[in-house]
C-alpha cells in the first residue's frame, strides 16, 4: 500500500502524482472481499451465479435475495458491499423505466452497461462522494424478435419499407461487467468478488467465444464454478442463487427469472460430484508418492 | 417602431390600436380533456363455468371516420388477466403503458406475480377516479376478465368517472343497450354463468358481436376475441364475423331512400 501516508488517498477527485485515484483502487479491494459472482454469455441466454455467503444462522434459507431483475429481459448481480449493490439495482431499474418512457422499447443490455458506466463514474469524480463498493454484472436476453412498440395499437402499413432491413438480425445475448471506476466491458464470460481468479480460469477453459455453450450446460457450469471458486473460502457455508435468461424459444421466454428449482438442484448436484471427483484425484495422487 | 425589441415586427400601436391581448390568455378551465377524440366502441364480456369470455372489435374510429381498422383492443396482463378497451385509444395506450410498467415491477420480487383480475382492477378503477378527481379524466370504459383470488372466473367494469360494476355478462357503450340483453338472456344470474360451458359463452359472445356490426355504426367486423382460464389466456386478435345475414337491412323503414 504506496499509498498511505502519502495525503493522495484521502479524497476523491484528487489524483496521486502517478495519476491514480486511490480511493478508486480502495473500493476495488472492498469488492475482492465479497462472494463470488459470475455471469455466462451463453450462445442461447444468459446465466448469472452468486456465491451468497451466510453470515448467520438465524437467515431464512432462500431470503435476502442477491441476484435482482431490472427489466423484465435483465438482470444484475454484484459483488462487494450489498447495500451499494441494492442502490445499483435501484438506479438500474429507473434508467430502464426512464428508457421505455421516452423510446416505448425496453433497454439493451448494452445501453444500460453505458449509462450505469456513467453513473458510476460520477461518484469518482467529487469529493463530497465516494466510489461504489461494487463490481456489478449485468446479463440480458434482447429481443431477437419483431417487438411491438409498448402501448401499440395497430401493426403500422402493410406495405413500403418501414425502415426495416430484411436480412438484418436483431438482439442476442448480453452480458457486461462494470466496476467501481466506472469502466465497462461486454464479457464471454465475467467474474468478480473472492473468488474471481479460480472462476475466470474455468470460464477460459470453456471456450465461450466459440458461442457453442448452450444455456442449460451453461447453468451447470456456473454452479461447477461457484462451487469450485468456493473451495478457497470452505470454512464459510454459502448458498448459490441463480438466475437466468433465455432466448424468445427457451425456458424463459427472454425473461430474466430465477432458475427452476429441480434444475438448480440437479447443477448443484453435478456441482458437488465434480468437486468429490477432483478431491478423489487428489488423494490417489497422494498415494502414489506415498508409495514411492 | 420603438427601441423595444419585443414591439420589432409587430403592427405598430399608434396605426392599429394596441394588441389586444386577449387572445393569448386563457382564463377558462382546460378544455383538452373534455371529449375522446380517437376511440373505440363496446367491450363484451361473459362468465362461464371455468372462466371468462371477452371480445371487442379491431377498430378505433375519429369522429364517424373508420380510422384504424387493425386496432388491438383486449390487452394480456401478466397471462392471467384480460383488459378490454373502449373509449379513447391514446388513453388506453397510456393505460396499456401504466400496466407495463405495473407488470415489469411486479416481478421485481422473487415470488413472481401475485396481481390477480380483482387486483388489477381495483388498481385501474383507483386510478380512473383518481383522474377524474382532478377533473382530467381518462375517456376509457374498461372490462377486466380473469379470475379472482379464489380462482373463479372474475368480471368486472369501471369507467372513467371511477363507477365499478360487476354481473355474470358486461357491455360497454353502446354494447351496453344492444349486446347486454343478449348475454343476460344467457346467463341472468351467477348461478347459470356457472354453468355456461366454454362453447356456449363464446357463441352468445359471437352473436352479440354481429349483433353489435348490425346496429352500431362505428364497429367493424373484424374483432378480437379471449378466453381467460385456469389454463391461461387464449387471445385471437384477427377475428372476422361470420354467416353475416343483411336479409333484415331491407324490412328496415323509416330513413334514407325508402320513406315510409
Amino acid at each position: 500500500m504506496t499509498s498511505i501516508g502519502t495525503g493522495y488517498d484521502l479524497s476523491n477527485s484528487v489524483f496521486s502524482p502517478d495519476g491514480r485515484n486511490f480511493q478508486v483502487e480502495y473500493a476495488v479491494k472492498a469488492v475482492e472481499n465479497g462472494g463470488t459472482s459470475i455471469g455466462i454469455r451463453c450462445k442461447d441466454g444468459v446465466v448469472l451465479a452468486v456465491e451468497k455467503v451466510i453470515s448467520s444462522k438465524l437467515l431464512k434459507p432462500g431470503a435476502n435475495k442477491r441476484i435482482a431483475t431490472i427489466d423484465r429481459h435483465m438482470g444484475a448481480v454484484s459483488s462487494g458491499l450489498v447495500p451499494d449493490g441494492r442502490h445499483f439495482t435501484s438506479r438500474a431499474r429507473d434508467e430502464a423505466q426512464n428508457w421505455r418512457s421516452t423510446w416505448k422499447t425496453p433497454i439493451t443490455v448494452k445501453d444500460l452497461a453505458s449509462r450505469m458506466g456513467g453513473y458510476l463514474q460520477m461518484y469518482t469524480l467529487y469529493s463530497s462522494v465516494r466510489p461504489f463498493g461494487i463490481t456489478a454484472i449485468v446479463g440480458g436476453w434482447d429481443s431477437e424478435l419483431e417487438s411491438p412498440v409498448d402501448g401499440q395499437v395497430g401493426s403500422g402499413p402493410s406495405i413500403g419499407s418501414g425502415g426495416k432491413v430484411d436480412s438484418k438480425k436483431h438482439g442476442g445475448p448480453g452480458l457486461y461487467m462494470i466496476e467501481p471506476s466506472g469502466i465497462y466491458w461486454g464479457y464471454y464470460g465475467a467474474a468478480t468478488g473472492k473468488g474471481r481468479q479460480t472462476a475466470k480460469a474455468e470460464l477460459e477453459k470453456l471456450d465461450l467465444a466459440a458461442g457453442n455453450l448452450s444455456l442449460f450446460d451453461g447453468v451447470k457450469e456456473a454452479a461447477r464454478i461457484i462451487y469450485v471458486a468456493h473451495a478457497d473460502n470452505k470454512d464459510k457455508e454459502f448458498e448459490l442463487e441463480m438466475t437466468w435468461i433465455s432466448n424468445m424459444d427457451g425456458p424463459t421466454k427472454g425473461r430474466h427469472e430465477e432458475v427452476p428449482k429441480d434444475i438448480l438442484e440437479e447443477a448443484e448436484k453435478l456441482a458437488k460430484k465434480h468437486l468429490e471427483g477432483e478431491d478423489d484425484e487428489e488423494e490417489t495422487k497422494d498415494d502414489d508418492k506415498m508409495e514411492e | 417602431m420603438n427601441h423595444l425589441p419585443q414591439a420589432w415586427g409587430r403592427p405598430r400601436d399608434d396605426v392599429y390600436g394596441p394588441y389586444d391581448g386577449s387572445y393569448l390568455q386563457n382564463d377558462g378551465p382546460n378544455q383538452h380533456s373534455q371529449s375522446p377524440i380517437v376511440t373505440g366502441t363496446s367491450v363484451l364480456a361473459l362468465k362461464f363455468k371455468d372462466g371468462v369470455v371477452i371480445a371487442a372489435d379491431n377498430l378505433a374510429s375519429y369522429g364517424s371516420l373508420a380510422r384504424f381498422t387493425d386496432v388491438k383492443r383486449l390487452r394480456k396482463f401478466a397471462e392471467t388477466s384480460v383488459v378490454g378497451f373502449g373509449g379513447d385509444v391514446s388513453d388506453m395506450q397510456y393505460l396499456d403503458r401504466l400496466l407495463n410498467s405495473l407488470d415489469i415491477e411486479e416481478a421485481y420480487g422473487s415470488t413472481g406475480h401475485t396481481l390477480n383480475a380483482q387486483n388489477l382492477h381495483t388498481y385501474l378503477a383507483k386510478v380512473l377516479y383518481k383522474r377524474r378527481s382532478n377533473f382530467n379524466p381518462l375517456w376509457n370504459q374498461l372490462l377486466v376478465a380473469g379470475l379472482d383470488g379464489e380462482g373463479k372466473p372474475f368480471l368486472a367494469s369501471a369507467d372513467l368517472l371511477g363507477t365499478t360494476f360487476s354481473s355474470p355478462s358486461l357491455a360497454t357503450g353502446f354494447g351496453a343497450h344492444l349486446a347486454q340483453p343478449l348475454l343476460r338472456k344467457v346467463a341472468p344470474d351467477e348461478e347459470t354463468a356457472s354453468k355456461l360451458s366454454l362453447e356456449q359463452a363464446v357463441e352468445a359472445v359471437k352473436a352479440s358481436m354481429k349483433v353489435l356490426f348490425y346496429r352500431d355504426a362505428r364497429s367493424i367486423d373484424k374483432y378480437s376475441i379471449a378466453v381467460v382460464t385456469k389454463e391461461g389466456i387464449d387471445l385471437k386478435q384477427d377475428e372476422k364475423l361470420e354467416n353475416q345475414s343483411w336479409a333484415f337491412a331491407e324490412q328496415i323503414r323509416g330513413y334514407g331512400t325508402q320513406v315510409n
